[in-house]
């Protein structure tokens, strides 16, 4: 980048254009004919006009543009980042959550915590996993992070409720088992991208 | 010590002499990549990734030592190759599973792969099905997961001494022969072994017979090894580390409590595990598994406090145990000098007068040296006094170290035999002896080790009343020459000829015995020889006396002995305080010898009981709920820090209350008696860690002080006085130190009366062992690894007062009723 411009100082010179504004009234009576002339000019009926038309549109023509919240939502973007879901895998139904605690980790207000456990069949199991909605501060980090697409940001914006933890559970934010058929893989923060297959090295294997 | 200089990337670097290049790096923060090697092990030279250039030659740096002017180059492009490889192939079939290992963020594996920029694979091969299994009530094996850098069978071979794991076949499938030309070479011989071995107890079976330490666990570099209690419970990173002392052994090792909140609903600290720096501490079972005896949910109950102040100001005596800070001891000590209560300790009284004698005697105020220098240094260890496996777990390993590193031998005199201690080295022998004649095998050492110059001439003259010469006859066939003379038949001339007749003929030789070795339980027939190849090439010697001594009717002859020894020998002494804090208590309190009248006990019996174990009259905070310093065995003042939360009152509130006292418990540090040695050292201005050369930089050294003394007047001992018949012996299993360890959940030993298999067997499964004062019904419990009649009865739980059944001995003859 040149400097040249911070070194143009000539201040004076510079090619203006100025407004016709007009005169500025200079007295009381010349105040009160300006104010006479811009209000009986007509103007105002342009507005009412713009008005006017605009509820004849909504109200006989469809084409009426608000949402009638909350029976009627808009629809959001894939990026956007509500209230968490936690996802099964498709094939088993089982939790995709490992317990790997890097959501744990990485959480900025620190409101994510897991209890884990040795189980029967020699896994990890998550037994309690939760997620303190009074400091989420839905920056991402935790979708970002999950190595399994686990915990994503679900679409569910509305956090009134009666209590905190109402949404904070495992079971809470878990796909219920029998709307498996509906669940929805993420594109936002964490998703694999498009190209993903490209930038893989294939590791050889003996089999 | 003399240095060599050395050059390392062109730096400049005066290094110790003899030192292996490794450490000389490390020691001066140079960085070399090393999975294999532990600092105080042998080399194993399993992972080769230490690579390094020296003089021109690819050597590697846990094995080369090195030399003056030596020029060490760490990475060339060739060794860089190979050790890029080198960790390809660890990371060849390695399960991808760091988001649930229990080692995923300190795990070495995942260190160097990144550290060598590891972000490719080129080789390959099939793997084979690798079972977890549990090798013991605390220990947890995922071969998976396992790379077979061989550290957890070194460490638990050449210092913990079980030797309990080895490597054994793992049935791989064999590598592509067109490995052998494209690969690097080390890395090529690395896979090779690899390949074929895995990690499995050494005895055979599915499970490891050892003494459950769990070091194998702390120096395993990947989730191969963890304890059961642990695994997928926590991160690694979610722990935040208290460094602390052990609570239990008086070696007082340095630990760190790892602790976080215990889970979502409970939210009040918990200690997942204990861990340590393994390349210059190596704990015991109790050390890394009895954790967990806090005293949980204490509240300030006043009326509890209100009462125990009126107690204490009744109290005539006090009666506490070794399990104590410093700080502990201090305030008690000033309770008794303000109000003129009783500091009853058996545990320590015994110990107290033992070191007054040998201070009395030597002239010194401690002993000579630590297990850690002894380790360093020596290459002769003698223990006497001390059930070397169960009683300090520091000197065992010591002396198994010594064995294994530093070539050397050592002699075990017990009166109860160990089948463990012999599996140490080639030049480990034991003399099982009657107990009672511990005198006899001090006069061994003097016989063995002293300059006899500087000896005494009634010593002299004693030790050589043991010898004798015995003339043997044996029989030996010789070769004699016979001439007769022969007539000639022909001629009838008489000729002279000489035959070779074998003949039997009687020979006297004369054979050097020497009692003391006989009455010791040893063959002196054999004995000058195995001797003598045990002293070749030896320069340093040391000596661990143990609780034995202390609790023997000759305490002071004995402490008197030793004196000699030190006085006229290069023998190096150490001595094993009973537990936790002993020498703390020992050089704070002037104990008492009896209690008498109203009792308030400290985690003890008495009248009012205090206690930290939750279930006295008030409460009081465990070893791990507070701050203060304790007094170890290599005689350092450690400090030791709270883990847990802790709500209740401590001494401080109750001798606040009493006397004029300090504010904080830790107030009292800098008040330690500088006559005993301590230092007038604020509690917070102390370190507490190591450094990378290995100096420990924890707390201070209590300052020593020599007067010259005089030739100690020794006593002759009295055969007689040895012990016959059915003789128990008060001694823990292996990772029980005292109530403390038995609340924490991982430590299974029960209480009982341990046995050689042989004598469990005759006892049966209960046994009522009637002593003079008192009897005592228990379970016999076999252990295979004693041998001979002398049985063992813990005495970790207060509540059944052993102390009081055994008086002021460790040995009692005793009879047995089958129950």
């Amino acid at each position: 980048m040149g400097l040249e411009q911070f070194k143009n100082r000539n201040v004076g010179t510079q090619n203006y254009t100025k407004l016709d504004l007009g005169e500025t009234p200079a007295n009381g009576f010349e105040q009160f004919k300006q104010v006479a002339k811009r209000t009986f000019k007509g103007e105002l009926f342009v507005g009412l006009w713009v008005t006017l038309r605009e509820m004849i549109n909504a109200l006989f023509k469809g084409q009426m543009h608000t949402v009638k919240y909350p029976f009627e939502k808009m629809p959001i973007s894939p990026r956007y980042r509500a209230i968490h879901d936690m996802l099964r895998l498709l094939e088993s139904g089982h939790y995709r959550c490992i317990g790997c605690g890097l959501c744990e980790k990485i959480c900025i207000s620190n409101c994510i915590t897991m209890d884990t456990r040795y189980d029967e069949n020699q896994r990890k199991e998550v037994t309690e996993y939760t997620i303190n909605f009074g400091r989420c501060i839905f920056c991402g980090y935790c979708a970002e992070v999950c190595p399994e697409l686990a915990i994503v940001h679900g679409p569910r914006y509305e956090t009134a409720s009666e209590q905190r933890a109402s949404f904070s559970l495992f079971e809470d934010m878990l796909t219920p088992i029998d709307q498996l058929n509906l669940q929805q893989e993420y594109d936002g923060f964490g998703a694999v991208s498009p190209n993903a297959d490209a930038n893989i090295k294939k590791t050889p294997l003996a089999y | 010590m003399s240095t060599v200089n050395i050059k390392i990337d062109g730096k400049e670097f005066a290094v110790k002499e003899g030192e292996y290049i490794l450490n000389a790096a490390r020691a001066n923060d140079v960085f070399i990549p090393a999975i294999c090697y532990l600092t105080r092990c042998s080399p194993t030279l399993a992972c080769r990734i230490c690579l390094v250039e020296a003089d021109g030659k690819q050597v590697y740096a846990c094995n080369a030592k090195v030399k003056e002017g030596m020029e060490i180059t760490v990475d060339t492009p060739n060794i860089l190759e190979e050790r890029r490889a080198i960790m390809e192939v660890y990371d060849v079939n390695h399960p991808l599973q760091c988001g649930v290992c229990d080692k995923s963020g300190e795990c070495e594996l995942q260190n160097y792969t990144l550290e060598l920029g590891v972000d490719s694979q080129s080789y390959m091969i099939q793997d084979t099905k690798r079972e977890t299994t549990n090798w013991s009530s605390v220990l947890h094996y995922d071969a998976g997961l396992c790379i077979v850098c061989e550290r957890c069978t070194t460490v638990c071979k050449d210092m913990i001494g079980d030797a309990a794991i080895t490597t054994v076949k793992r049935g791989g499938e064999a590598l592509d022969k067109g490995y052998k030309e494209s690969m690097p070479k080390d890395a090529y011989s690395m896979w090779n072994k690899l390949q074929k071995s895995v990690i499995a107890p050494s005895n055979g079976t599915e499970f490891t017979d050892c003494s459950d330490c769990g070091e194998c666990v702390a120096v395993c570099p990947v989730g191969a090894l963890s304890s059961r209690d642990f695994v997928y419970t926590s991160n690694a990173w979610d722990l935040t580390r208290v460094p602390a002392v052990s609570a239990h052994s008086s070696d007082g090792f340095q630990i760190y409590y790892e602790v976080k909140p215990t889970s979502i609903e409970d939210r009040s600290e918990k200690i997942f595990r204990v861990t340590n720096e393994w390349n210059y501490v190596s704990l015991d079972g109790a050390a890394r598994f009895a954790y967990d005896f806090e005293n949980r949910d204490v509240t300030k109950d006043e009326q509890a406090f209100d009462k125990a102040v009126e107690a204490f100001k009744k109290a005539q005596t006090i009666r506490f145990n070794s399990v104590i800070t410093n700080e502990e001891a201090l305030m008690l000590q000033s309770l008794k000098e303000n109000m003129g209560v009783k500091l009853y300790n058996p545990e320590v009284r015994a110990f107290q007068k033992f070191l007054g004698y040998y201070q009395k005697a030597s002239g010194n105020r401690f002993y000579s040296t630590d297990a850690d220098a002894l380790m360093k240094k020596s290459d002769f260890v003698i223990a006497m006094g001390t059930a070397l496996r169960n009683d300090s777990p520091g000197l065992k390993y010591a002396f198994n170290n010594v064995q294994k590193l530093n070539k050397g031998a050592g002699l075990y005199f017990h009166p109860v035999g160990d089948t463990l201690i012999p599996t140490f080295g080639k030049n480990v022998e034991c003399f099982t002896h009657k107990p009672g004649l511990e005198e006899a095998a001090l006069y061994l050492v003097l016989d063995l080790f002293a300059d006899k110059e500087q000896l005494p001439d009634d010593v002299k003259e004693y030790i050589a009343s043991f010898k004798s010469s015995e003339t043997k006859t044996i029989k030996e066939k010789v070769m004699k020459d016979v001439t007769e003379m022969v007539k000639d038949e022909e001629t009838g001339e008489e000729k002279e000829v000489t035959k070779k007749v074998p003949e039997m003929v009687e020979k006297e030789i004369t054979v050097e015995r020497n009692g003391l070795v006989d009455l010791l339980g040893g063959n002196s027939a054999t004995f000058a020889d195995t001797f003598e190849k045990m002293m070749k090439k030896k320069e340093s010697f040391s000596m661990m006396i143990g609780e034995d001594f202390y609790y023997h009717d000759k305490a002071e002859n004995l402490a008197k002995l030793i004196a000699l020894v030190e006085q006229t020998s290069s023998i190096d002494l150490v001595m094993t305080p009973p537990k936790s804090n002993a020498l703390g208590v020992a050089l704070i309190c002037d104990l008492d010898d009896a209690a008498e009248g109203y009792t308030v006990g400290y985690n003890e019996n008495g009248d009012f009981r205090l206690s930290a174990l939750g279930d006295g009259d008030l409460d009081m905070p465990a070893m791990n709920q507070q701050e203060g310093t304790l007094t170890n065995m290599s005689k350092r003042v450690v400090p030791t820090n709270a883990a847990l939360e802790y709500g209740g009152y401590e001494l401080n509130d109750i001798v606040s209350s009493l006397i004029d006292g300090q504010r904080e418990t830790i107030d009292w540090t800098a008040k330690l008696p500088t006559a005993k040695g301590y230092q007038a050292v604020a509690f917070d201005s102390l370190a507490n860690g190591y450094n990378n050369d290995g100096t420990e930089n924890r707390g201070y050294l209590l300052k020593t002080s020599n007067r010259k003394a005089n030739m100690p007047k020794v006593d002759k001992f009295d055969e007689a006085s040895a012990l016959e018949g059915e003789i128990v012996y008060r001694c823990n299993p292996a990772r029980q130190f005292s109530d403390f360890t038995d609340k924490a959940h991982e430590i299974f030993e029960p209480f009982g009366l341990y046995a050689s298999t042989a004598k469990a067997e005759e006892l049966g499964k209960k046994v009522e062992v009637v002593f003079e004062n008192g009897s005592i019904i228990v379970d016999v419990i076999a252990d295979h690894k004693i041998e001979g009649d002398i049985t063992k009865l813990s005495d970790f739980k207060s509540a059944q007062d052993i102390y009081t059944l055994f008086g002021e001995s460790r040995y009692k003859t005793v009879t047995m009723r089958k129950v």
